[in-house]
C-alpha cells in the first residue's frame, strides 16, 4: 500500500485541459518531485491533492482511505502538511505563535477560548523550530524575518501538525542558492527520519536533480515520463519536451 | 389582481430599475479602475438631485421648453461630475494604497461633510423640482394613467447602458478602463498616465451618480436622506451584479426593480426585505455576484491587532482606570455621569467591533445592527412583555446574538470590500424594519418608558452597573483575543490559505466571531437603551456604524485599548463641539479624513510607536 495513491485525476478550466489522467503513486520517505514546464499543470496537481482545487475526475487517496473531496483542514488531520509558493506565515505573530497555532489546531483547541494561546505547547513548538534551526527567533515577530527563514517556520509549521505527507510547492523559490540546497537537505533528512513522503514541485533543476529520489515529468497536463533522476534525465520524450529537437551537444554548457 | 395592474407594477419597477442602474453603475466604474468603493458616490447622487431642482427652474425661467429642462439635467449632472474630479484630486489619489478600512472611512468622511454642505448650500428645506415639459400629461396603459415621464425613464437606462458600452468598447479612454479594471498592475507598467485615467474614471463615475439624482427631481423632492438610502441600494445591486461589472448592474438593477414593484404586495412595510432575501440567495450560490470575478476581490493588507509580550504595567494601568472610573459617583455631578454612562456604553459597542475588525480583518461596516438590536431587545421586551430591566437586558443580548447568527452566517462567505457592503445594507435593512414596522416598533418615534428597575434607577447607581457589565464583558472579550479562538480568528486574516491548510474552519471561526461580537454590541445597545429610557431607529442606522468605526480609527486599530480611548475622546469631543456649531457633520468628517491622511495608527497606536521608536 502506497502513501499517497493518485487515480486518473483530470481538470479542466472552461476549454484548458490542465491535467489529464494524471496517476501516481508516492512511498513513505521517498522525496518526488512533479516538474514541468511553465503551464504543464503542476500547480493543479498540486492543488487538487491539497484540497484547494476540486478535480473534474479520478480519486486521490492517502493510506487507502480516499480524500479525492476532503476540505484542506481534513487532510491535514489526516496528515498532510502543506507549504506555499509565496510562504504564507502569520505575520501578526511571533515565530513561535506560528508553530504554537498548528499545534493549536491539530489538537482539537480551536474553540477553546479563556486561557491564552501563547501559552500553550510552547516547548513541542520550540523542538520543531529547533529542528529547522529557527529556535532562536522564537519571540521574535515572524514580520522581521528575512523570506528563506520564513520558508523554513512554514516547514516547521507544516510538520507541526504530525504529517504523513508533506506536500511543498516550489520550496525554494525566491530562496538564495546556498539557502536551497540547505533546506532541501534539511527535508530530505526530516522526511527519511520521520518515514515522510514528500511530493515537490520545482522550478531549480539543480534542486530537483540532487534531492529528488524520483521525478514526475508533466507536460500539458499529462505525465510524459516517471523514474530516478538519471532515469529521466535520458529521457527522449523529456529531452525533447524541455529542449526541442536541440542536438544532445548543444544541451550542455 | 388584472393584468393591467401587473403591467402597471412592472413599468414602474423598470423605471426605478433604470434610476438606480445609472448611479451605479458610476459606483461600479470608479471602484473597477480604482479598487475604491466611494461611499460618497450616494451623495454625489444627492447634490445632482439639488443642483437640478434649483439649476432647472432657474433655466425654465429663461426660456421654457424641453430643451432647458434637459439642458439644466445634463449641466448638473456636469458640475457634480467636477465635484468628483475635486473629490479624486485632494482625497482619493492619496489613499489608492491603504487599507480598505480607511478608504471606506475617508470616503465615509466626505459624506459627512457633503451632508453639512448641501444643507448650507441649499438649505435644509426638501426641493421638488418642476414638472419636465412636455412629458406633464399621464399616458393611458391598459385602462390606467402612467405617468409619461416615468417612460422616459425606462428609455434612460438603456440609453445610458448603450452610451457607457460604446464609451468602454469604442475609445481610448474607455479601452484603458477595461484594462484597468482587468489587470491594474500592467497598466501601469505599460506606461499609462494613471492620474489622468483615475481623474477621468472618477469625473465619469460622479457624472452618473448626478444624472442618477438630477433625473429624480420630477418624482422625488431633493432631500437631505438621499445619499444614504441610495448607497444601501447602489451597494446590493453592485454586489448582486458583480462588482466592476456594468451589463452585472444593468441585469441587477432590473430584477431589483421588480423585486421593489412587487414585493410590496407580500411585504407592504419593506420591499427591502425582498431585496435581502434576493442577495442572500444570489450571494450563495455565486459569491462574488453575477458576473464579478474572485479575483477582482482580493483584498489589500488588513491592518490589525499583533502579538506583543504582555506587560505588568498594561494589567495596573487597567486596575488604576477601573478603580477612578469606580470613583467618579462621589464627584457629585449628575451631567458627568450621564457622559460617563454614554462614554462606557461606546467603549462596550466599539470594543466589540474590535473583535471583527483588529483580530479578525473582517471590515463590518454594519455594527450598528447588533447595538440596535440589542436595544430594540430590551425595549420590544419592556414594551410587549412587560418585562422588568433584569429580564430585558438579557433579552437584547438574546435578540442581537441572534442577530448576528443570521447576518453573520452569509457574510462570513465573503471577504473583504464585499463584507463591509453586505454588513451595511444588512444594517440598512434593519433600519428599514424599524421605521416602517409601525405597530410594533412605533417607526420613527420609537419606543419611550424604557427605564432601569428601581434599584438601578439613580444616576450612579445605573452608571456602576453600566461600568461592571462594561468592565466584565471587556475583560472576557480580551481573553477571547488572547485565547486559541482568537488566534485562529488572526491567523485567518494573516493568510487564509494557511489557516485553512492548518485545519482552522476559517468560516466557521468568524461565524463565532460574529456571534460573539453581534451579542456584546447588543450588551451595550440593551445598557443604552436603559439609559437614555428610549430606542428610535437611528440607534440601527450608519451613522451609529461609523461612529463606532471613527472610535476604532481614533484610538488605533492595532491595538486593544484603543477602542476604549477612542470613544472616550470621540464622544467627549462630540459633547463639547456639538452645542457650539450647526456643523458637526462637517468637523467630524474632516477630522476623520485628516485622521486616515495623517494619523492612521491613532491615538494609542501613535503613542506606542513613539515609545518604542525610542526604545
Amino acid at each position: 500500500m502506497s502513501l499517497l495513491s493518485v487515480q486518473a485525476l483530470s481538470k479542466a478550466f472552461g476549454g484548458v485541459v490542465a491535467a489529464r489522467n494524471v496517476s501516481f503513486q508516492v512511498e513513505r520517505g521517498e522525496m518526488l518531485a512533479l516538474i514541468g514546464p511553465n503551464g504543464a499543470g503542476k500547480s493543479t496537481v498540486f492543488n487538487m491533492i491539497g484540497g484547494q482545487l476540486r478535480p473534474d475526475g479520478g480519486s486521490v487517496s492517502l493510506n487507502d482511505k480516499a480524500i479525492t473531496l476532503a476540505s484542506p483542514g481534513e487532510r491535514f488531520r489526516l496528515g498532510i502538511g502543506r507549504t506555499f509558493q509565496v510562504a504564507q506565515a502569520f505575520q501578526s505573530m511571533t515565530v513561535g505563535e506560528n508553530v504554537q497555532m498548528a499545534l493549536i489546531s491539530r489538537s482539537g483547541e480551536n474553540h477553546s477560548a479563556w486561557t491564552p494561546a501563547r501559552d500553550r505547547h510552547r516547548a513541542e513548538a520550540r523542538d520543531l523550530l529547533e529542528l529547522v534551526g529557527m529556535h532562536e527567533a522564537f519571540e521574535r515577530p515572524c514580520s522581521e524575518l528575512a523570506y528563506g527563514d520564513v520558508k523554513r517556520v512554514e516547514l516547521a509549521v507544516a510538520l507541526a501538525g504530525d504529517p504523513r505527507l508533506l506536500l511543498m510547492d516550489e520550496p525554494t523559490a525566491g530562496m538564495a542558492l546556498r539557502e536551497r540546497a540547505a533546506l532541501m537537505e534539511l527535508t530530505h533528512s526530516i522526511a527519511t527520519s520521520r518515514g515522510i513522503g514528500v511530493l515537490f514541485t520545482e522550478h531549480d533543476m539543480d534542486v530537483v536533480f540532487g534531492h529528488a529520489s524520483r521525478i514526475l515529468v508533466l507536460l500539458r497536463g499529462e505525465i510524459i515520463a516517471t523514474g530516478t533522476p538519471a532515469e529521466v534525465r535520458g529521457n527522449a520524450r523529456v529531452r525533447q519536451a524541455y529542449l526541442g529537437d536541440l542536438p544532445l551537444t548543444a544541451a550542455a554548457p | 389582481m388584472d393584468l393591467s395592474f401587473v403591467a402597471i407594477q412592472a413599468l414602474s419597477g423598470l423605471a426605478s430599475a433604470s434610476s438606480l442602474f445609472i448611479t451605479a453603475c458610476g459606483l461600479t466604474l470608479v471602484f473597477g479602475v480604482t479598487r475604491i468603493v466611494n461611499f460618497a458616490h450616494g451623495s454625489l447622487y444627492m447634490v445632482g438631485a439639488f443642483t437640478a431642482a434649483t439649476l432647472v427652474p432657474w433655466l425654465l425661467e429663461f426660456s421654457f421648453g424641453p430643451v432647458s429642462f434637459w439642458a439644466g439635467i445634463l449641466l448638473s449632472a456636469m458640475i457634480v461630475g467636477l465635484l468628483g474630479v475635486v473629490i479624486e484630486v485632494l482625497l482619493l489619489r492619496r489613499i489608492y494604497g491603504a487599507p480598505e478600512l480607511f478608504q471606506l472611512l475617508a470616503t465615509f468622511g466626505v459624506v459627512l461633510v457633503l451632508q453639512d454642505l448641501v444643507v448650507q448650500v441649499f438649505g435644509p428645506q426638501d426641493i421638488l423640482g418642476p414638472r419636465a415639459p412636455g412629458l406633464r400629461a399621464p399616458v393611458e396603459i391598459l385602462g390606467r394613467r402612467f405617468p409619461s415621464y416615468e417612460l422616459v425613464l425606462i428609455a434612460a437606462g438603456p440609453v445610458v447602458l448603450g452610451a457607457v458600452w460604446w464609451l468602454l468598447r469604442r475609445t481610448r479612454f474607455g479601452i484603458l478602463v477595461r484594462a484597468a479594471t482587468q489587470d491594474r498592475d500592467m497598466v501601469a507598467a505599460l506606461g499609462v498616465n494613471q492620474a489622468l485615467l483615475f481623474t477621468g474614471t472618477l469625473f465619469l463615475g460622479a457624472f452618473l451618480a448626478g444624472l442618477g439624482g438630477a433625473l429624480q427631481i420630477p418624482r422625488v423632492a431633493a432631500n437631505t436622506g438621499m445619499d444614504l438610502s441610495i448607497i444601501a441600494e447602489c451597494f446590493v445591486v453592485t454586489v448582486v451584479g458583480g462588482m466592476g461589472s456594468v451589463p452585472g448592474a444593468f441585469l441587477a438593477a432590473l430584477i431589483i426593480g421588480q423585486l421593489q414593484a412587487f414585493g410590496i404586495l407580500i411585504f407592504p412595510k419593506s420591499t427591502l426585505i425582498v431585496v435581502f432575501l434576493l442577495m442572500a440567495l444570489v450571494l450563495a450560490v455565486r459569491p462574488s455576484g453575477f458576473f464579478g470575478r474572485p479575483e477582482i476581490l482580493a483584498s489589500g493588507h488588513a491592518v490589525g491587532i499583533v502579538s506583543r509580550r504582555p506587560t505588568p504595567y498594561g494589567r495596573m494601568l487597567a486596575a488604576i482606570v477601573l478603580a477612578c472610573l469606580a470613583a467618579l459617583p462621589l464627584l457629585g455631578d449628575a451631567y458627568l455621569l450621564k457622559v460617563a454612562t454614554e462614554i462606557l456604553v461606546f467603549a462596550l459597542f466599539a470594543f466589540s467591533l474590535q473583535l471583527l475588525i483588529g483580530v479578525g480583518g473582517l471590515v463590518s461596516f454594519g455594527h450598528a445592527a447588533f447595538f440596535g438590536l440589542g436595544a430594540y431587545g430590551s425595549a420590544l421586551a419592556v414594551r410587549w412583555l412587560g418585562a422588568p430591566m433584569e429580564a430585558a437586558l438579557p433579552a437584547g443580548l438574546v435578540l442581537s446574538g441572534l442577530g448576528a447568527a443570521l447576518i453573520g452566517a452569509f457574510v462570513v462567505r465573503l471577504s473583504g470590500i464585499y463584507l463591509a457592503m453586505m454588513t451595511l445594507a444588512a444594517a440598512q435593512i434593519l433600519y428599514a424594519v424599524a421605521f416602517q414596522w409601525v405597530e410594533v416598533t412605533g417607526g420613527d418615534n420609537g419606543i419611550v418608558g424604557i427605564w432601569p428597575s428601581a434599584w438601578a434607577a439613580p444616576r450612579d447607581a445605573y452608571y456602576w452597573l453600566t461600568l461592571i457589565l462594561t468592565a466584565a464583558t471587556v475583560f472576557v472579550l480580551t481573553r477571547v483575543i488572547d485565547s486559541p479562538f482568537g488566534y485562529t480568528l488572526r491567523a485567518a486574516r494573516d493568510s487564509e490559505s494557511r489557516a485553512e491548510a492548518i485545519g482552522i474552519a476559517v468560516r466557521q471561526q468568524r461565524w463565532l466571531a460574529f456571534v460573539l461580537a453581534g451579542a456584546a454590541a447588543g450588551i451595550a445597545g440593551s445598557l443604552y437603551a436603559f439609559s437614555r429610557g428610549s430606542v428610535d431607529p437611528s440607534l440601527l442606522g450608519i451613522p451609529t456604524s461609523v461612529d463606532a468605526l471613527t472610535m476604532l480609527l481614533l484610538g488605533g486599530i492595532q491595538t486593544i485599548a484603543g477602542p476604549l480611548v477612542g470613544s472616550a475622546v470621540l464622544h467627549t469631543m462630540r459633547d463639547q463641539v456639538m452645542p457650539v456649531t450647526a456643523l458637526w457633520r462637517l468637523v467630524l468628517g474632516s477630522s476623520i479624513i485628516a485622521m486616515v491622511l495623517i494619523f492612521p495608527r491613532g491615538l494609542v497606536g501613535t503613542i506606542r510607536y513613539w515609545r518604542e521608536d525610542r526604545a
